[in-house]
């Protein structure tokens, strides 16, 4: 039997006197797409923080293919395979599209802190900006400053620095947040394709969204895991329906 | 060949221009000026490492320029003592070595936080380094510095680099490589990610980078270069003493990559450039001559923050698409408001400082060549006539110049779009 | 020794006091606007030579109210017209521009009083002893220094506490980054407070002035003390400032008054003359003359220990 992909045992935060998040048990199967709903101020993003490390938990493990990450430093996560988006854009604003994505490739490619090569010559790098831009339908935006992008496209690029350095965890925050109808769509399509023989873990407000593409959703109320369950056994979850559901629905 | 040419093209027109230069300007303080400029288009670049493309603020970078200096001239010393077989040509290595190695010592203490942190933190550092100078007398020479005199070197193809012609094309050399390897360094992976951390540090970690190496790589890098300023300047100078390395070094390099531009490659040299002439021309002129830098500073910062270079490079679609006589009519007009302005700023300036600090040479002087008294009413009242009136003009001639550049920033997108559809 | 031990402590709480009269304003104005500014120690300047021409004009105590107004006015004006201005280029230019500001008004300062010294007297009704510890003259001025700087915390805390500023001041240093949402006078305020600021610096330059050397390098030499104060206490921390400018007051004044070195604590084990050249320096020289680099060793020391500074609790 293979570990999970990530697995969350008793993870706690605390603000001061104010927990965050109360104990959280969590195990996601290698390949599986799992959502996270919940009301706002559930700790949705709280708990994306702990495991990409961002925060410090105050109790509790993360780990990642059973080898253990937690509290560790963000870079030192990523590198081991997890990567993550922001709920809030969080994008190198004065670099071009282009060298967004490129940058976000160079550490996995094995280049590192390197300073005698030449950025240009690094056709490996080239060949996976460039895929990655076709996957997030940016290619014809390439030399454009990565601030001035339309929201729609600063949300697709944000993807796009999430898979370029082709960790094999997933992790995206609200990756349709603020989005039209149409944009939503396509958001879907590229998140069904990019995470294809990799785990997801996404936190999602759309409905159609997350019963569309998840595998298993979480629930998570005041910090707590209210029930983990396919998204049919969850939609008849009378306790979901009550605390979550009927709120958001009706 | 073609691809030769677009690769190196650029070096090979610098260093035919670098050779060349002494024979347009040949007079001793020309080459002097020039020598200067050399050191100072490298020491501005390196600090732009930090400011422009990590984003790092440092008040102490005169700290690697100042050791540069002081390890090349006992390098030097010691190696005229030992009669080593060492050209002077290549002692600014001793810089490098002692930039490089001092800036992985101190930046590893300044280099664990960013932002206004890590800029108070360089500013307490440089006064460290500048106060323990004073009182290691025997390395740094105390108040006189130390002296050392670059012919004791064993000459090089009979080149013994007395003369300032000699010395001028060493300094040239070096300041061509070091430019070169400091342009290299920009398009480098290492380069890249400089600028993401720049951007967004956070974000830079989620990619698998710790700002903090990259913080500490880049600012070890740029004192290796600032290292060989140093040097260079021992070189030319044959002294090094204790304020090369203190806090009125490290404002100059600020003032000089800052009127430059931060965002380009380029800006710095621009800025060393015309500083450094500055510097000449001024101090000469008027003995209020800082005052002028810190006054254009401040209106570099409040008005054109983007530099020269920056400023210039806005102008790049413009030209692009010939929208650029939609602009040229304002920015004369501002230029022309903004020299009344600057003249009514001098004069007040020259009348005061001719009242307090030469207040014993009488209140008669000359300004521009015109006569005038400094304490009758008349010539403050043209200064404040032309300040005043040139300002408000200036304001609202800036204005214009950007609504102006504005529409025809848009004309040149819609032209671009045009050619594109057609072609 | 007794003696050298009461004197020393009173100069350098006297020192520190003036010190947190500085590095408070520094705190509270990089608490509300975020910026860092460099030219606090140019204020403390003006302060000074204002006094200076004040006071040999009309008289100490007209200079001790109005140099500080003067200042403060002239703060008021820089945020209105130059800060704001910049502000929406961001942080670097903000600092920028206020390094800026430390240049001009130090050129101008030379311009105006020279380089050298002016006589800034201590006003004839405060030129006597205080009061005699054992054998040595205490200065009623640097009594009235000391005095005034603690009158001036005791109302600043009072307006702090009583005051619609002063709960906005307080907001702004627990939860900076905030005081944007505050209402739309934010502008207003943001004014006063740099104005307050500035004058508190001035303050503390007109009762310096007479007791210290009054210089155009004094804001060179003092500007960077009080950034190692603001940092060794915690970036934003107002107790970790007092704590911080008590801590460099004493340490610096102790140092000053000591004359140990390396040499005479280890006397015999001195390395022989021959192979010191470069370590005789290390060796002889004394406490007393390390005394100026002290703030910065204590920083370097800090930043290694305690990156946070003494009370701060945010990282950057």
């Amino acid at each position: 039997m293979t570990a999970p992909a990530l697995e969350l045992s008793g993870l706690r935060k605390s603000f001061g006197a104010t927990q965050i998040i109360r104990g959280v048990d969590l195990a996601i199967p290698k390949g599986e797409r799992h959502a996270v709903i919940g009301p706002n101020g559930a700790g949705k993003s709280t708990l994306f923080h702990l495991i990409s490390g961002r925060y410090q938990p105050s109790a509790g493990s993360v780990r990642l293919r059973g080898e253990d990450i937690t509290g560790m430093a963000p870079q030192l996560i990523n590198r081991r395979g997890l990567s993550r988006s922001f709920q809030v854009t969080n994008i190198f604003p004065r670099l071009s599209v282009w060298e967004n994505v490129r940058c976000a490739t160079l550490w996995a490619m094995g280049y590192k802190y390197s300073f005698w090569r030449n950025i240009e010559r690094l056709a490996d790098a080239r060949q996976r900006t460039e895929q990655i831009l076709g996957e997030i339908n940016l290619l014809d935006r390439w030399k454009v400053p990565a601030g001035v992008l339309t929201y729609a496209e600063q949300r697709a690029l944000e993807i796009g620095l999430t898979i370029a350095g082709n960790a094999d965890v997933l992790l995206l925050d609200e990756p349709t947040a603020g989005m039209s109808h149409a944009e939503t769509e396509l958001v879907v399509a590229l998140i069904r394709k990019v995470s294809e023989n990799r785990t997801l873990l996404m936190i999602e407000h759309d409905m159609s969204v997350v019963f569309g593409l998840a595998d298993r959703i979480s629930v998570l109320v005041y910090g707590e895991l209210l029930a983990t369950d396919t998204p049919e056994r969850v939609k008849a979850n009378a306790a979901v329906q009550q605390a979550y559901l009927g709120l958001e629905v009706s | 060949m073609k691809n030769f040419l677009s690769t190196f093209g650029v070096w090979i027109v610098a260093a035919i221009v670098a050779a060349c230069l002494p024979q347009l300007f040949g007079s001793g303080l020309a080459l002097t000026s020039m020598s200067l400029m050399g050191m100072m288009i490298i020491f501005s670049l390196s600090y732009n490492m930090l400011l422009g493309q990590t984003g790092l603020l440092s008040f102490g970078h005169a700290v690697f320029f100042g050791l540069g200096g002081f390890f090349c001239v006992h390098a030097m010393n010691d190696v005229a003592a030992g009669k080593l077989p060492v050209p002077l040509i290549v002692v600014p290595l001793a810089g490098a070595a002692a930039g490089l190695v001092f800036g992985a010592l101190l930046g590893w203490v300044s280099t664990r936080r960013g932002g206004t942190a890590f800029s108070m933190i360089t500013l307490g550092i440089g006064e460290l380094v500048a106060s323990s100078a004073l009182i290691l007398r025997h390395f740094f020479g105390g108040e006189e510095g130390v002296t050392t005199n670059r012919t004791d070197l064993a000459p090089l193809f009979g080149l013994n680099f007395g003369p300032q012609l000699q010395v001028y094309y060493l300094i040239a050399a070096w300041c061509l490589v070091s430019v070169a390897a400091m342009y290299a360094l920009t398009r480098t992976p290492f380069g890249r990610i400089c600028n993401a951390v720049r951007d967004n540090p956070e974000r830079a970690a989620f990619i698998g980078y710790d700002p903090q190496a990259v913080r500490f790589l880049s600012f070890t890098l740029s004192g290796l270069f600032a290292g060989i300023a140093g040097a260079l300047a021992a070189i030319n100078f044959e002294i090094m003493n204790a304020g090369q390395l203190g806090a009125a070094q490290s404002g100059a390099v600020i003032l000089m990559v800052f009127i430059g531009g931060v965002g380009t490659f380029a800006g710095p040299i621009i800025g060393a450039i015309l500083v450094t002439y500055l510097q000449v021309a001024l101090s000469d002129v008027t003995d209020a001559w800082q005052l002028y830098f810190g006054l254009l500073f401040i209106g570099m910062v409040m008005f054109v923050p983007e530099g020269i270079a920056g400023l210039l490079l806005r102008q790049q679609p413009l030209l692009r698409e010939r929208q650029l006589h939609r602009v040229v009519p304002f920015y004369a007009l501002a230029l022309l408001a903004g020299l009344v302005t600057i003249a009514g700023l001098s004069l007040a300036i020259e009348m005061a400082n001719r009242l307090t600090a030469h207040a014993g040479d009488g209140p008669k002087m000359a300004f521009l060549h015109v006569p005038l008294n400094a304490t009758s009413v008349l010539p403050w009242a043209i200064a404040a006539v032309l300040l005043v009136g040139g300002g408000w003009l200036f304001l609202r001639a800036a204005r214009a110049s950007r609504n102006a550049y504005d529409t025809a920033l848009a004309a040149s997108l819609a032209a671009a779009l045009a050619h594109r559809s057609n072609a | 020794m007794l003696e050298i031990l009461f004197i020393s402590t009173l100069n350098g709480v006297l020192y520190g006091m003036l010190l947190f009269l500085m590095a408070s304003g520094l705190t509270v104005i990089f608490s509300m606007m975020g910026v860092l500014n460099f030219a606090h120690a140019s204020f403390y300047m003006l302060g000074a030579f204002f006094g200076f021409e004040i006071s040999r004009r009309i008289g100490f105590w007209p200079g001790l109210v109005v140099a500080p107004l003067l200042v403060g006015a002239i703060g008021m004006a820089i945020e209105r017209y130059g800060l704001r201005r910049v502000h929406r280029h961001g942080h670097v230019a903000e600092l920028l521009f206020t390094f800026g500001l430390t240049f001009v008004i130090q050129e101008g300062v030379e311009m105006v009083w020279g380089k050298l010294p002016v006589d800034y007297r201590v006003p004839p009704s405060l030129d006597f002893p205080a009061f005699t510890a054992f054998s040595t003259n205490y200065p009623a001025f640097k009594m009235f220094e000391l005095l005034t700087a603690i009158a001036i915390f005791a109302v600043l805390l009072l307006v702090v506490r009583r005051t619609r500023i002063g709960l906005i001041v307080q907001a702004a240093l627990t939860h900076p980054g905030m005081v944007g949402m505050l209402g739309h006078n934010v502008d207003r305020i943001f004014m006063l407070v740099f104005g307050v600021g500035a004058g508190l610096a001035a303050v503390a330059g007109v009762i310096a002035g007479p007791a210290l050397v009054t210089q155009s390098n004094m804001a060179g030499l003092l500007g960077p003390i009080l950034f190692v104060v603001v940092v060794v206490g915690g970036l934003g921390s107002l107790g970790g400032a007092f704590l911080a400018s008590l801590l460099i007051g004493l340490l610096q004044t102790f140092a000053v008054a000591s004359n140990a070195s390396l040499a005479g604590l280890l006397g015999p084990l001195s390395p022989s003359a021959k192979q010191q050249v470069f370590l005789a320096d290390i060796w002889n020289v004394t406490v007393a003359q390390v005394a100026p680099i002290l703030p910065y060793l204590l920083l370097v020391l800090i930043l290694i220990f305690r990156p946070r500074g003494l009370m701060g609790r945010r990282e950057s």
